[in-house]
């Protein structure tokens, strides 16, 4: 049998949500703590991520994605926290048993108090849309094209169309661009983009690059290397209208239609996982249904600015830090937390109330499931009004958050529903 | 000259080479494509057949009928994973129920064991996922799934171990008699001179055969297109479930993979180009439609892929197994193979190996390697196993595809051995790396640099599935635009 190494917290990964978790554990008192990393090096998908743009809110400074890695990279390593790259999770236990394998080490279980599931997201493939044509080659998920060109220094092709706008995508078309491709157009099934509004304008409106919304691609063809894409306009039920065909001659078909939490590991592990976010249900203290296991980043919920992924993480790492060492506070009641009307998958999805009576700050974190203006956002506890903050404009692409303070907490006692709702009269 | 040309490194191809092989003699395998498995054997439903549907005394009928019984065998044989898992057809209404009792009888006749009609509650009780409006069923015990392209592997690894030479990228452009005997086979990189010819072109064979023969063949291409899901998923039902068929084949089945993916498909459409294996919006709708009223369980929201084969149907219906007619002696082939093609392989090769070895008199040689047995796949060890491997071999440390848990182990594997692989496709058809999920997003780029470091190949020459099929189409220079901004 193997030995099984004891550690109070386990952070599986280490890219932005796994070294925030690790550094804030630390911070809260956790000795014996190791993140897992599959990669050579740490920093996660950060590491090709060389446009800047990173960190505004929290350096006030705009970095690229390597920078502001390195930032949590360097923490560490002055902190001391051992990170253990070339190594991947294999499984995850319900009594927090961790195995995984390396080149260097081979096979390891880490029998961990508390584990971070910290994994990220992966990009949602062509195969999931089922989108009609040829299988030829020159159709990649954005993020892979990105790794091709900034990481292997290689280009994957010279004539581009960008199915969906996501942020990967909106910042390829850029990317593509500056080196040389010429990319025709960013087809956007839904009426509006998923992508930051920055991203639109510096990525496409700066470069010429048409966004054709409520477009989609309907044929792809090519029988060795992709060599055309038809695009047509869709109707309300997003099914392509006839007549509206048109083609686009290039080699290149961009994929960015979307990003799917990274939860294999949790689903093995009987993680209950939330339809609307993709990732774990999880209290204010991102603690899963599972006693002792964490969630934070983009595996929790897909986030739109790596800002936030760290300071959610910085709550898990202190979060399993404290269960680890037997400090977490003692709950009594659980309170649900509900989507309504223009929202989805709000994060946490249950708010436990201190047996002690003490409250935090809890982070409501959520996306709205349409475009809405001069609306307001409404917080109601079973069925009463508590919060109501007026917004100019709300978009699918932006994060929103809504904090709750101790007083708003305790004005909401022992309500056992909130729900969160867009109200369009403002 | 080599004692026989096999033209198609498909699957009858390389079973009738796996069987040349044990063989005195020297024989070559011309592929158009850039591996075994390019053409119809890589996307079909995987499906060994019992025989009940073929008609009584066509060959179609005997060929499927004795590969199937040789399968259990075959597959152990060469490692390759093989499930009988049974088969249900399904009737709707009394009419199709009609079909079904003509089925059975038609099955019994072809020498198919332990068929039996159920009502439609008594399969339910079997397969819980089935249509209420099902009324009737043909059970088939011995109906299996296998996967067509590890099949063929499986035969073209064994097939070069026992000396058989696969040479890729050999489109054949012409056939010609010479007068002293024997062939001279001409091809888009080279000729080769041989004694004997076998025409395994599969939806090229007819053309092949106007090579040799004046007497023409002519093959219909029919496409069929498929969804498959999610591993994850799970598969609704644990058989595979035919409808009653009509006379464009079998009809719509949805059946678990050998792997346990839920596989729905086909469609059946006679298109002009053989080549042309794209998916249409029609296709995908007729199918789902058709899976739909089979099984409405269906999680098409966890789609990994859709693709699409071509069938070679020969227009009047049966294989064509032997001498070929009208041409010169020594002209052999295995024509118009569609479903039960697969099935059918192993019977045809060991027919057509006895019919070339007599017609050259060779004789069987002493010895014939055992197959190296595949490598057993990471996703499929226990930790003591993993852990057992990785001391053998570090590389068994390295996951490269996550979704499928497939180590750099396996990828050296299936680039060094051989006939190994040399293009992304090849690569995931040997391990099944990109074959998740995730669709490779993750994992193609690391496989694109282990066959660049194990071949040699530049990077800019790797290719998805051969020919133009390139990856990448240039490289960043320093100097140019922001390439030069950054350290990697």
């Amino acid at each position: 049998m193997l030995n099984e190494k004891h550690l109070q917290v386990v952070i599986v990964g280490a890219g932005p949500a796994g070294l925030s978790a690790a550094i804030a554990a630390r911070e809260s008192g956790a000795e014996r703590l190791l993140v897992l990393e599959r990669e050579e090096q740490p920093g996660g998908i950060l590491q090709q991520c060389i446009h800047n743009g990173f960190g505004l809110h929290r350096f006030s400074q705009e970095l690229t994605g390597p920078e502001y890695a390195w930032r949590d990279i360097e923490t560490c390593r002055e902190m001391g926290i051992d990170i253990q790259t070339g190594t991947t999770v294999l499984s995850v236990s319900r009594d927090r048993k961790v195995t995984a394998i390396s080149r260097k080490r081979g096979l390891e279980v880490f029998q961990a108090d508390a584990v971070i599931l910290a994994m990220g997201c992966r990009e949602r493939p062509r195969g999931a849309l089922a989108t009609p044509g040829t299988r030829c080659a020159g159709i990649y998920s954005a993020g892979t094209a990105q790794k091709y060109i900034n990481l292997m220094g290689y280009m994957p092709g010279r004539r581009v169309v960008i199915l969906g706008s996501g942020d990967i995508g909106l910042i390829m078309a850029r990317r593509m661009t500056l080196q040389g491709a010429k990319v025709l157009a960013c087809v956007e099934i839904m009426p509006y983009s998923s992508g930051l509004n920055r991203n639109i304008v510096q990525c496409l409106n700066d470069y010429n690059i048409p966004l054709l919304l409520e477009h989609t691609v309907t044929d792809i063809r090519g029988r060795e290397r992709l060599e055309g894409v038809t695009v047509a306009k869709v109707d309300q039920n997003r099914q392509p209208v006839p007549g509206t065909e048109r083609n686009f001659d290039c080699d290149t078909l961009l994929l960015s239609v979307g990003l799917i939490p990274e939860n294999e590991l949790a689903r093995d592990c009987g993680v209950p996982l939330c339809g609307a976010t993709g990732g774990a249900f999880v209290d204010e203290r991102l603690q899963t249904e599972v006693p002792g296991i964490f969630a934070c980043g983009n595996v929790l919920h897909v986030h739109d600015l790596v800002d936030y992924v760290s300071e959610e993480s910085r709550l898990a790492g202190q979060a399993a830090a404290e269960w680890a060492m037997g400090r977490a506070p003692k709950t009594e009641k659980v309170m649900q937390v509900q989507d309504g009307f223009g929202v989805r998958g709000t994060v946490p999805q249950r708010i436990a109330l201190r047996a002690d009576g003490e409250t935090e700050n809890v982070h409501l974190m959520f996306r709205t499931s349409n475009v809405f203006r001069d609306c307001a956002l409404v917080l109601t506890a079973d069925g009463a009004e508590v919060l109501r903050q007026k917004k100019r404009i709300l978009t699918p692409g932006e994060m929103v958050k809504l904090t709750l303070s101790p007083q708003l907490m305790e004005k909401i006692g022992t309500a056992r529903t909130l729900t969160v709702a867009v109200d369009v009269q403002g | 000259m080599v004692d026989g040309i096999i033209i198609g490194a498909g699957v009858v191809g390389c079973a009738l080479a796996e069987r040349l092989g044990r063989y005195n003699g020297e024989w070559l395998v011309l592929e158009a494509g850039e591996d075994v498995a390019s053409g119809a054997s890589k996307a079909n439903s995987g499906i060994v057949h019992a025989g009940f549907d073929a008609a009584p005394g066509s060959r179609k009928a005997y060929y499927n009928v004795r590969g199937a019984r040789m399968y259990a065998a075959e597959a152990a044989r060469l490692g390759v994973p093989y499930r009988r898992n049974g088969a249900y057809v399904v009737a709707f209404d009394s009419e199709e129920t009609r079909v079904l009792e003509e089925l059975l009888r038609q099955g019994k006749q072809n020498g198919v064991e332990d068929l039996r009609l159920l009502t439609g509650d008594e399969a339910r009780a079997k397969e819980k996922g089935l249509s209420v409006e099902i009324v009737a069923c043909l059970d088939v015990p011995q109906s299996a799934v296998v996967s067509p392209y590890e099949m063929t592997l499986g035969y073209a690894y064994h097939a070069a171990q026992c000396g058989v030479r696969f040479i890729f990228g050999q489109q054949v452009t012409g056939i010609d008699g010479d007068p002293e005997g024997g062939f001279t086979v001409r091809t888009s990189g080279g000729s080769w001179r041989a004694r004997t010819v076998i025409n395994c072109a599969g939806c090229a064979s007819d053309k092949v055969r106007a090579m040799m023969s004046g007497e023409p063949i002519r093959i219909i291409p029919r496409r069929g297109e498929y969804y498959l899901f999610d591993m994850a998923a799970g598969c609704p039902v644990e058989r595979t479930i035919f409808q009653a068929p009509g006379k464009m084949g079998k009809g719509v089945l949805v059946t678990p993979t050998v792997h346990g993916n839920l596989l729905i498909g086909p469609s059946a459409e006679e298109i002009p180009d053989a080549e042309d294996t794209r998916t249409t919006a029609e296709g995908l709708a007729f199918v789902r439609e058709k899976a739909f009223k089979t099984c409405q369980a269906l999680p098409m929201n966890r789609v990994i892929t859709t693709f699409a084969g071509v069938r070679a149907h020969e227009q009047k219906g049966d294989f064509l197994v032997g001498p070929v007619p009208g041409a010169a002696p020594g002209a052999f082939e295995a024509a118009g193979i569609e479903s039960p093609g697969l099935s059918s392989a192993p019977a045809i090769a060991e027919d057509l190996a006895e019919q070339i070895a007599a017609y050259l008199q060779c004789v069987q040689k002493d010895r014939v390697p055992e197959p190296v047995p595949l490598l057993k796949p990471f996703s499929e060890m226990d930790s003591a196993q993993r852990q057992a491997a990785w001391e053998k071999n570090p590389a068994y440390g390295n996951l490269v595809c996550r979704c499928e848990q497939v180590t750099e182990a396996e990828i050296l594997d299936a680039i060094h051995r051989p006939v190994g692989a040399r293009s992304l496709d090849g690569v995931k058809r040997r391990t099944r790396a990109s074959m998740g999920r995730c669709q490779g997003g993750f994992c193609t780029p690391r496989i694109l640099e282990l066959l660049c470091r194990e071949t040699g190949m530049d990077p800019l020459e790797v290719t998805k599935c051969g020919g133009e099929s390139r990856v990448l189409t240039g490289a960043i220079s320093p100097e140019q635009g922001e390439g030069s901004t950054y350290a990697e």
